[in-house]
Parts: structure tokens; C-alpha cells; sequence
């Protein structure tokens, strides 16, 4: 039941990127067009949902076990930089059709603050190891999930007259607000 | 943006006042945009994290441009990375030692500096090519520029969504606050407005330069 929560919470209600302002970057950067928002979406779950059971394991069998702390977020810098190299050499060798999908939304993960937030609150919450993994694929599926209806409105914006000061990313910047509104009207759905 | 490579030469006063309007990271490049929504639900918070900022870009630029001659091309992204998310933890414990309430306010957003892209930004596109002395002054112009707009944008929403500015009342009585500034939707809606008001100024000036 907890694990059911913990997903529908990652997905709706408190979304990555609506309501924890992870992922902000490739959120106004990728979401021209809804082919490569669903492309972006999808590498990030991927690797979301990997480095959820990867930083699980240091944090538990490493960090805690060797009672150093203090070095999480240089541990868990250096696990998401190496594990998205590692993602793509391996599906370079792999599978040749996935890697053009994803092309150069790779490398950008990196530096997306959703990957290293998510093992952080991983961490701060105290999950399973269960619980991480549910947490790393709801948190991907719900960065999908904006991602893609915001570039959807930003395909009809193309079409619509919006003032030329707050043409490009203003725009967009108020229609994340406007998204995170009506995003808003999920928290009912648990009660924290 | 003249000087985004480090190639052209401007005056050291230049280097340090860029960041503040012409180059400012997050009106102009669109950087670090998490913290800056996240955090800025008063002006205070605005004020830590900026200084958290400035604390860790001028720490790491200093020592980018220090060893930028010895680390091996191939592996410079994972040594910056390393030296900043040294420079991060640091901020993180002095501020769990001396601001335990801050550092509970701002939570996991202060970890997140590691991978704020103003931070690695300025390392690899002007720290790994410039002088020390440079470095440090485009470090510290940029993210003052950085903690203005932070503070900026942290007051706007504190004193509609609380009617304070740094803990104290400015607004009257009969003035209904408006929670949703405080909550995600507001950061959107006033950040949006705040880079259209930027636009909207850049025009105006171009303008009264041509006649």
C-alpha cells in the first residue's frame, strides 16, 4: 500500500518538477516539441530508476556502513556522472535504434538536478529498497508527464499572439506556473 | 554576450559588473533555475542561498583556474565537479553548525548547488581559460548578480505572499495576502514576469540609444 503511495505522490502530487523545481532546465530546454520532450522523458526515467537502486545500495552498504556521511554528495556526484557514461556506452553497443532515440539527451542527465535530488530525498525519507526503486520510476513518470503536456501547449503557443517582452521563456515560466496550478488541485489525493 | 568563450578582453571592472545586467545568470542565461524557484519564498532565504553561491563559485573558480594547466583535458567535467561538490559540503555543515534553521529552510537545495549549471558553467567555460585574478572577479560579479535577483525575486513573493520583507510587516492591514505566491505556481508567474520586465527594459534603452 506505502509503495502504491509513494508512486502516485511522485507522479501527481508532489511532481518533480511542478512542485519540487527539480529538472527545470531540460523542462524549458527540451519542451519545444512533444517527440523530443517524450525522448528526454524517457532517457531520464531510465536512469532515474537505475541510480534510485544504485545510490540505495553506496548510501546503505558504503556510506552508512563505513559511518562516512559527511561524503554523500561527492559519492553520489560521481555515481550518477559515471552511471550515465556507462548508460550509453552500453546502449551504444546495445541496442543502435534506442541510442539514436535518445541521442543527445544522454549526456545532458548529468547535470539535471532531478537525478542527484532524487538521491538525496531517497536518503532524507529514509526508504527501502523497494521503496527507492517505485520512487525513482514515479519521479521519471512524472517529469514525462510535464514535460510532454508542456510541449504540447508550447506547440499551439507557436500559433497564438503573446506580447514580444514575454515571448520565449517568460512565457513559458508562466505557463509552468499556470501547469503547477492546476497540478495543485491533486494534493487532495493523499493526505501527507 | 561578448565574453562567453574568455577570449575578449574587457576591464576587470567590466569582467565584474557583467553579471549583474547584461550576463546575469538567471535573467539572461536561464541558469541555476532550480534553487532560484525552490528557495525563494522570502528574501532571506533568497539572501543564504546566493551567499552559498558565492561562497562555492568564488572557492571552486579560484581553484579551477588554479590547476586548470595540470588536469588532463579528458577528465576536467569530473574534476570540477569533485572540487565543487567539496566546496558544497562545506557551505552545508557550516550552515547546519551556525544556521540550523536556515539550513532546515532551504533542505536539499543547498546539495543541489553541486549540480547548479551556473557553478559548472563559469569553471568550464571561463575559470579553465582565464587567469586567477580573472576568474575571481567574473566568480564574484556573477554571483552577486545571481543573489540580487535571488533576493529580488525572494522579496516580491514574501511581501504579497506574507506581507513582509525580511521578517517585517510592510504592507497594512487591509491587504489580504496572497498565499499562492508562496507556493510553486507563484515562483513560475513571477519569474516569468520578472524576465519580461528584463525584455521589456533592454527595448525601452535600445530604443532611447537610437534616437
Amino acid at each position: 500500500m506505502e509503495v502504491i503511495l509513494i508512486f502516485i505522490s511522485a507522479v501527481l502530487v508532489n511532481n518533480f518538477v511542478l512542485s519540487y523545481f527539480l529538472g527545470i532546465c531540460p523542462f524549458i530546454g527540451v519542451s519545444n516539441r512533444i517527440e523530443s520532450a517524450s525522448s528526454m522523458g524517457f532517457a531520464v526515467t531510465f536512469v532515474l530508476t537505475l541510480s534510485a537502486a544504485i545510490t540505495w545500495l553506496i548510501n546503505h552498504y558504503i556510506l552508512i556502513a563505513f559511518k562516512v556521511p559527511f561524503l554523500e554528495y561527492v559519492a553520489f556526484i560521481i555515481v550518477i556522472a559515471s552511471l550515465v557514461q556507462f548508460v550509453e556506452m552500453f546502449i551504444r553497443k546495445t541496442s543502435k535504434t534506442l541510442y539514436d532515440a535518445l541521442g543527445i539527451y544522454l549526456p545532458l542527465i548529468t547535470t539535471n538536478c532531478a537525478i542527484l535530488g532524487l538521491a538525496l530525498f531517497g536518503a532524507l525519507r529514509e526508504y527501502s529498497f523497494i521503496q527507492n526503486i517505485v520512487f525513482g520510476i514515479g519521479a521519471g513518470l512524472g517529469f514525462t508527464l510535464a514535460l510532454v503536456i508542456m510541449a504540447g501547449i508550447r506547440e499551439e503557443l507557436d500559433l497564438a499572439d503573446v506580447p514580444q517582452p514575454l515571448k520565449g521563456a517568460a512565457i513559458t515560466l508562466i505557463l509552468a506556473g499556470l501547469l503547477a496550478l492546476a497540478f495543485m488541485g491533486f494534493a487532495g489525493l493523499i493526505s501527507a | 554576450m561578448p565574453n562567453m568563450d574568455g577570449t575578449n578582453k574587457v576591464g576587470a571592472f567590466g569582467e565584474f559588473i557583467k553579471g549583474f545586467w547584461k550576463e546575469n545568470p538567471i535573467l539572461v542565461m536561464l541558469l541555476g533555475m532550480c534553487p532560484t524557484l525552490a528557495v525563494t519564498t522570502s528574501a532571506i532565504n533568497g539572501l543564504t542561498m546566493g551567499l552559498a553561491v558565492l561562497f562555492v563559485l568564488t572557492g571552486s573558480s579560484l581553484i579551477v583556474s588554479v590547476v586548470r594547466n595540470i588536469v588532463p583535458k579528458q577528465v576536467r567535467i569530473p574534476t570540477f565537479i569533485v572540487i565543487i561538490a567539496t566546496f558544497v559540503t562545506m557551505v552545508d555543515l557550516f550552515l547546519k553548525a551556525f544556521l540550523l534553521d536556515l539550513s532546515k529552510a532551504l533542505g536539499p537545495f543547498i546539495p543541489l548547488i553541486v549540480v547548479n549549471c551556473i557553478i559548472l558553467g563559469r569553471a568550464e567555460a571561463f575559470a579553465s581559460k582565464n587567469t586567477v585574478w580573472r576568474s575571481l572577479l567574473d566568480a564574484i560579479g556573477v554571483s552577486l548578480g545571481f543573489t540580487v535577483t535571488l533576493v529580488f525575486l525572494g522579496g516580491i513573493r514574501e511581501i504579497l505572499g506574507m506581507k513582509t520583507f525580511f521578517g517585517k510587516s510592510v504592507l497594512g492591514e487591509g491587504f489580504d495576502p496572497w498565499v499562492i505566491m508562496l507556493l510553486p505556481p507563484g515562483a513560475f508567474i513571477t519569474l516569468g514576469f520578472m524576465l519580461g520586465a528584463k525584455n521589456l527594459i533592454d527595448r525601452k534603452m535600445k530604443e532611447k540609444k537610437k534616437e
